[in-house]
């Protein structure tokens, strides 16, 4: 597959500068996203709180409810922007990322079934472990389906179908649960959501989701190789098989955890490794840790500014960052007609 | 309304809350159907008795075909069942939600009207009325707050929030703005450190709209008491007053709020 | 010294043998042409000696554990596939990462250096490979393998759709290697070409080595009616044995 000429023509960074200006641009929104929400808490007195512990109600509001919002914002995006990335990066195809080719669909069914089965109440890690086996058996699909050899158009249509059969399959789900709230709940777990997450929250799926960004993360060099096509990469010492089941596992674990506590939040992995790519002059191993970086800065962003745009509701996250992507989707494939003509 | 002169003969309930009016004021044989939600503990306070009733899930060919003198609908029942038996000729009397103790009053004098028993209507609201002022606590309010699935809560204008006003309690949600239903942030639950916090009982199942319930900032506030709201809040009846009661007694409990 | 000893090389699709039973011998210094009309199996023997697919019988390279056998020999696909828009510079480093992975010494600078000076690609080391022409990007490709350093290097259509300048000197390159002590196979249309720099040439036709031994031997006229069905010209000049194909026999 021919390469894909980028119409943004942003300057090649040096990899020390470009990780120092994402590493500062993501803690500057983790603390926006500390001292942002309803509570109305000022500047000193909710960064006291957060590290003093001093303070009743504001440690609390500090400590249980925004941190882990902040935290889980955090790698959530990463997750997502790396998995965006790393998947991208085999596939070698700029169209795949968990949520366009029904990764994240199939990790909310398998949250879903965990809970309404009772086995998530039986032992806590289900919920994750479900997700991560949903995630799992789609990453597997697509492969299948539409792996290296297929195109553009095969990785669609097999995304479209997982989706699609994922969705319907939640949606019935939920709707046959004995809880009258449960039906309702289809939009959260489609669009995505961080609001009222706790710390037992972050201590379930923070560690899967940092295995599995380990593992993705791993793939740098093989991903590199894979530049040139299999059998050159193979030829130049990449154990192929070896690559593919790391992928799989790192997607299903990351992906599977954050979509268990988050819901499915879209777009973040198709635009972020599009922006980061010309500034890391293509490179897969250098687009792996950027692409991790400006997810994290992406959803944070935009868990922020949930809370700026509709504080008193529950404001999905996928809404604003199908805002953003989906137009970027369609800029995307408007430049591959363009190439392809 | 002036009322038949004549009780109706035939009386179908398509309402939660006029099924248990309609239990209460009607003669033996007069009522003859009330709504599926009638048997459900949750949310009605008259479960055990409406097993004795035929079920209806108020659609108008099932009311119609039981041909009622009167139809008892809510004024949200779905405008096309009743203008649907309006148009066969069938009469139905409509009652809006109750949003205060004095409506409930009202509503109760309304229903039996409705179903010619006019004095027995008038009995039961003066009684209501009188227990009413007697579960009144006045003096200092102690605060509490409405908590339910996603952060809902009932504010200004509601049932819910004049048995809290009545019983000596001041409304986190009315007073954070909230008119009828809306959200009340976690963040400004947790800030306020309400004394009691009123919310519902879990559903079997799963959701994530009830996990916010159990919230580990929530379990920490040290001050909150938990109160389970019930059947008996959903509608303006007379069963209100046992949650007048709980309500009064724990308001009782609490040391003269300085 | 051998560098690569194929022994009895089977490659079956189903029942049918694309390779049917080759025997080859690399030594250093040689700079092979694998020759024979298209479908003879030229691609796919290359790949069962790297033992990128199954096959049946013995390749030395492919006994290799996958590290050795990366810094034992390089692979130039015929596809040219290059996925994203990387420099020039960059892709060709890559072909160092079999014996570097992570940072680049000042030695893999270097090689890195001659390989571009090679293939005349000097001034093209910020521009982006995808940007490029179909001949340049691959010149950038024959670079990376250039770069990769091997004692063997096997390349499947390396100077296919190059203009004439690209292609002598791409052969050019591949023959002072082997002069310099390295083995070269190169499955190669160009009989002229074949014929001018290969030191041997080695004739499939349907899966079986037919012919083996120098150009003028293998290219001979019962040989090119029997495999390729065509006629052809030989001559020497002063700048060295010269042949074209003339006309089709059928």
């Amino acid at each position: 597959m021919a390469g894909l000429r980028v119409s943004v023509s942003l300057p090649r960074l040096v990899p020390g500068l470009l990780g120092a200006l994402l590493g500062g641009l993501v803690a500057a929104l983790f603390v926006a996203s500390l001292l942002i929400g309803p509570a109305g808490l000022g500047l000193r007195e909710s960064l006291a709180a957060l590290v003093t512990g001093r303070g009743e109600a504001v440690v609390l509001v500090m400590r249980e409810i925004r941190l882990p919002r902040a935290l889980l914002g955090l790698l959530v995006g990463a997750v997502l922007g790396l998995s965006g990335a790393a998947m991208q990066g085999y596939l070698r195809n700029p169209l795949a990322e968990p949520g366009l080719i029904g990764v994240s669909a199939t990790a909310a069914l398998g949250a879903v079934l965990a809970l309404q089965t009772g086995l998530a109440a039986l032992f806590v890690g289900a919920l994750p472990l479900m997700a991560l086996a949903g995630a799992g058996v789609s990453v597997l699909l697509i492969l299948a389906l539409a792996g290296p050899r297929g195109g553009a158009l095969a990785l669609i249509l097999a995304g479209i179908a997982v989706s699609a059969l994922a969705g319907a399959a939640t949606s019935l789900v939920l709707n046959l649960s004995p809880n009258p709230f449960a039906a309702m709940e289809i939009v959260y777990w489609m669009m995505g959501s961080l609001a009222d997450r706790s710390m037992a929250h972050v201590w379930l799926a923070a560690p899967l989701m940092v295995a599995g960004m380990a593992l993705l993360l791993s793939l740098g060099q093989g991903l590199d190789a894979l530049t040139l096509g299999e059998d050159a990469a193979q030829a130049m010492g990449v154990r192929l098989v070896r690559l593919r089941w790391t992928l799989i596992c790192g997607t299903a674990l990351a992906v599977g955890a954050a979509v268990a506590v988050a819901g499915a939040v879209g777009f973040v992995g198709l635009v972020v490794p599009h922006l980061m790519r010309p500034l890391v002059g293509g490179m897969p191993s250098r687009l792996l840790p950027a692409a991790a970086l400006g997810g994290a800065a992406m959803v944070l962003g935009a868990d922020v500014a949930v809370r700026l745009v509709a504080p008193d509701q529950d404001l999905k996250l996928g809404v604003l960052t199908a805002l953003i992507g989906a137009p970027f989707f369609l800029h995307l494939i408007w430049q591959m007609r363009r190439v392809e003509a | 309304m002036a009322g038949p002169v004549h009780p109706p003969a035939r009386v179908v309930s398509i309402n939660l809350c006029t099924d248990q009016l309609a239990m209460l004021l009607s003669d033996p044989g007069q009522l003859i159907s009330v709504t599926h939600l009638a048997l459900d503990p949750l949310v009605s306070s008259m479960a055990a008795e409406a097993s004795a009733y035929p079920v209806n899930r108020g659609q108008a060919e099932q009311v119609f075909l039981l041909q009622p003198d009167l139809v008892l609908a809510g004024t949200y029942t779905a405008t096309a069942t009743v203008d649907l038996l309006r148009s066969l000729g069938v009469d139905v009397v409509q009652v809006p939600p109750v949003t205060s103790l004095a409506e409930a009053a009202a509503q109760i004098r309304l229903i039996g009207a409705a179903l010619g028993h006019r004095a027995r209507g008038e009995a039961m609201a003066r009684a209501f009325e009188g227990e009413v002022v007697a579960l009144t606590r006045r003096g200092p309010r102690v605060t509490a707050a409405f908590h339910y699935p996603n952060g809902y809560t009932t504010g200004k204008g509601t049932l819910a929030d004049d048995v809290l006003g009545r019983t000596g309690f001041s409304n986190l949600g009315a007073e954070a703005g909230v008119t009828g239903g809306g959200i009340l942030p976690l963040e400004r639950l947790v800030m306020a450190n309400p004394a009691v916090i009123v919310s519902s009982t879990l559903y079997p199942g799963a959701s994530r709209s009830e996990e916010v319930l159990g919230h580990p900032a929530l379990r920490a506030l040290k001050a909150a008491r938990g109160v389970a709201s019930d059947a008996d809040w959903v509608c303006g009846t007379p069963h209100i007053l046992r949650v007048l009661r709980r309500m009064t007694a724990l308001r009782d409990t609490f040391a003269a709020v300085p | 010294m051998i560098l690569l000893r194929l022994t009895d090389l089977r490659v079956r699709r189903g029942h049918c043998p694309v390779v049917d039973g080759v025997n080859l011998t690399v030594d250093a210094g040689e700079f092979i042409g694998l020759i024979g009309p298209n479908g003879a199996g030229k691609t796919t023997l290359l790949r069962a000696a790297l033992g990128l697919l199954p096959f049946e019988g013995v390749s030395t390279l492919a006994a290799l554990p996958v590290a050795e056998r990366s810094r034992a020999a390089t692979f130039l696909p015929q596809g040219r596939d290059i996925a994203w828009p990387v420099s020039v510079g960059d892709l060709v480093a890559l072909g160092r990462a079999p014996h570097q992975p992570g940072r680049l010494t000042a030695a893999d600078r270097a090689i890195i250096d001659r390989a571009l000076m090679l293939m005349g690609l000097g001034g093209f080391r910020e521009r982006k490979a995808t940007a490029l022409s179909g001949g340049e990007q691959a010149r950038v490709l024959i670079a990376r393998a250039l770069a990769q350093d091997t004692p063997l290097l096997l390349a499947d259509e390396p100077v296919a759709g190059l203009d004439p300048e690209a292609q002598l000197r791409c052969m050019q390159v591949f023959a002072g290697l082997a002069a310099g002590g390295r083995g070269v196979v190169a499955a190669i249309h160009d009989l002229g070409l074949a014929a001018r720099f290969c030191t041997r040439l080695v004739l499939l036709d349907q899966g079986r080595l037919v012919d083996t031994g120098p150009p003028r031997t293998v290219l001979s006229k019962a040989n090119l009616a029997r495999v390729f069905h065509v006629q052809g010209f030989h001559a020497e000049t002063p700048d060295g044995p010269v042949f074209q194909p003339t006309g089709v026999l059928r």
